[in-house]
């Protein structure tokens, strides 16, 4: 099985490179000021989706502050004027849920809204009804993807979102896990069950996925949602004093996070990187990291040795 | 399974800093002007400790049911446990204080002390969660207030049960105050806030002057 996996992440990996020599060549040929922002197939359909998305731990988690939902709601009219689509959240966040209803609401709605939530319960019986609390909170007909977060009570709510992918209420199905727990366990039931979305903790720092689960992502046609891409702010916080180096021009990086961003999202296995923020130019920022050219094989070894090194 | 030795305690904080912070200016506002009565009544109080004139005991305890009640509906259920589903859990823990403190005041089980270790030492919190809390704060707006927020309510309802006398339903009115003030400190020092040390040790002192004291306290 490796030997099949290698093989078709050394197909991927080709077509990205020269995915990324297009942009490039696009990118130097070409002086449009606002280039539309990559796309990635989602396996199980072929519907694409921009690559970039939207978190809403903790930045989301506001409560009832009048201020701060407005300024999460400018984030999201940012972000939907920017080309995103998926934002992702969890009955776990707090008031996130609510807060993302909120912003929804004040911008009427956007059609290109690619809702993204979990279930979060362990009693597989209530998960039915925290879902639809869930799809209240939002204020949506139904949503796009439903994950089982960290694997809670996997089993039966797997076979909860199989029914309701069936009737229709859902269009995919995913799990999740961050910072690397229980990667076997994942890993099994990326192969038994065939979700439609794994989401998963990945950035040039915590690499762990690549030896298994994103190989395995590829061979089986699972997406891939990469959560915590800036290590919860600590990496662009430790990087940010930093001068970038030379090389990060040849991606046209401007910052650190968009270094981050196109590191992961080269990955030929990664089909959205959803960072979270609370800030309109950071949005801006983390959506432009989708255009233009990514890194290539070489280039990601680079930079994910120099960040491991400072 | 969850491999719960795999998180660390910033794993378990839902919200940022700004937002927590931001509940005690919003919490003020809505509640103006109880952000200036509040601190009175703490004030009233100690000078009741202090008078200790007839019934004193059962206005103090009464008093303090209110307070907590109102903290922990206001603050807590109300403000709190919108960022923190934790906070659900904890708000009925403040309704129970606040009935333990009714019993106390239908039973009459507080005497306040004049004097000795255990009064001054109860004397230094009550000041610390009347004055020191809110110098703490960036804003007055944003001050952490006796009787509004949780922290120095539960500090200064250590500091007034340091400076009294009582039995068994005396004894039952520590727990609360000193799980709040471990709850709040692991939340604190998980945001890195610099006070993070402050309501853990206050409830250390509290149960180690109260079990130094116990015998005489029970005289």
């Amino acid at each position: 099985m490796p030997a099949t996996r290698r093989t078709i992440l050394k197909g991927l990996m080709a077509s990205a490179a020269m995915g990324a020599t297009a942009g490039a060549m696009t990118g130097a040929a070409s002086a449009q000021p606002a280039p539309a922002p990559l796309t990635r197939t989602i396996p199980a359909t072929g519907e694409a989706i921009p690559a970039v998305g939207l978190g809403t731990w903790i930045t989301f988690n506001v409560g009832d502050d009048p201020v701060l939902r407005d300024e999460c709601a400018a984030v999201m009219e940012a972000f939907f004027a920017g080309g995103g689509a998926m934002i992702d959240s969890s009955p776990m966040y707090g008031s996130s849920q609510a807060v993302t209803g909120y912003g929804l609401a004040r911008l009427g709605q956007p059609a290109a809204l690619f809702s993204a939530e979990k279930v979060w319960i362990s009693s597989p019986a209530a998960g039915p009804a925290q879902m639809e609390e869930s799809r209240r909170r939002w204020g949506v007909p139904r949503f796009d993807l439903m994950q089982v977060h960290n694997l809670l009570s996997w089993e039966a709510h797997l076979d909860t979102l199989a029914a309701m992918k069936a009737e229709g209420r859902i269009r995919y199905t995913g799990i999740t896990t961050s910072e690397g727990r229980r990667h076997d366990l994942f890993e099994r039931v990326m192969d038994t069950r065939r979700p439609d979305f794994i989401q998963i903790t990945y950035n040039p720092v915590d690499r762990e996925a690549e030896d298994r689960i994103l190989p395995l992502a590829a061979e089986r046609g699972i997406a891939v949602i990469v959560n915590r891409p800036f290590r919860q702010g600590e990496l662009t916080r430790r990087l940010g004093p930093r001068p970038l180096l030379d090389w990060a021009a040849e991606v046209g990086a401007v910052s650190w996070a968009q270094l981050i961003l196109k590191h992961i999202l080269a990955h030929p296995a990664v089909t959205v990187a959803i960072p979270a923020t609370t800030r309109v130019d950071h949005v801006r920022e983390n959506l432009a990291a989708a255009s233009g050219p990514l890194p290539d094989a070489a280039l990601r070894r680079r930079i994910a040795d120099h960040i491991a090194s400072l | 399974m969850v491999e719960w030795w795999t998180y660390s305690a910033e794993d378990f904080l839902l919200f940022s800093p700004r937002v927590y912070w931001r509940l005690f200016a919003l919490h003020n506002a809505a509640f103006h002007p109880l952000p200036l009565l509040t601190p009175a009544v703490g004030l009233a109080l100690a000078l009741l400790a202090a008078v200790r004139p007839p019934g004193h005991g059962r206005w103090i305890a009464a008093a303090l049911a209110v307070l907590w009640a109102f903290v922990g509906w206001g603050f807590v259920w109300q403000r709190y446990a919108p960022i923190n589903w934790a906070a659900a859990w904890i708000a009925p823990l403040f309704a129970v204080q606040a009935a333990l403190f009714l019993a106390a005041a239908a039973a009459g089980a507080l005497r306040f002390r004049r004097s000795g270790p255990a009064v001054w030492t109860g004397a230094a919190l009550l000041a610390v969660a009347l004055v020191g809390y809110p110098l703490m704060a960036d804003s007055r707006a944003a001050a952490e207030v006796f009787g509004m927020a949780p922290d120095p309510t539960a500090v200064g309802t250590l500091g007034l049960l340091l400076a009294a006398r009582g039995g068994w339903l005396r004894a039952l009115l520590f727990p609360v105050p000193v799980l709040w003030c471990l709850a709040t400190g692991a939340t604190l020092w998980a945001m890195g806030a610099p006070q993070a040390w402050l309501a853990p040790a206050a409830a250390g002192v509290a149960v180690a002057v109260a079990v130094a004291c116990a015998r005489e306290n029970r005289a």
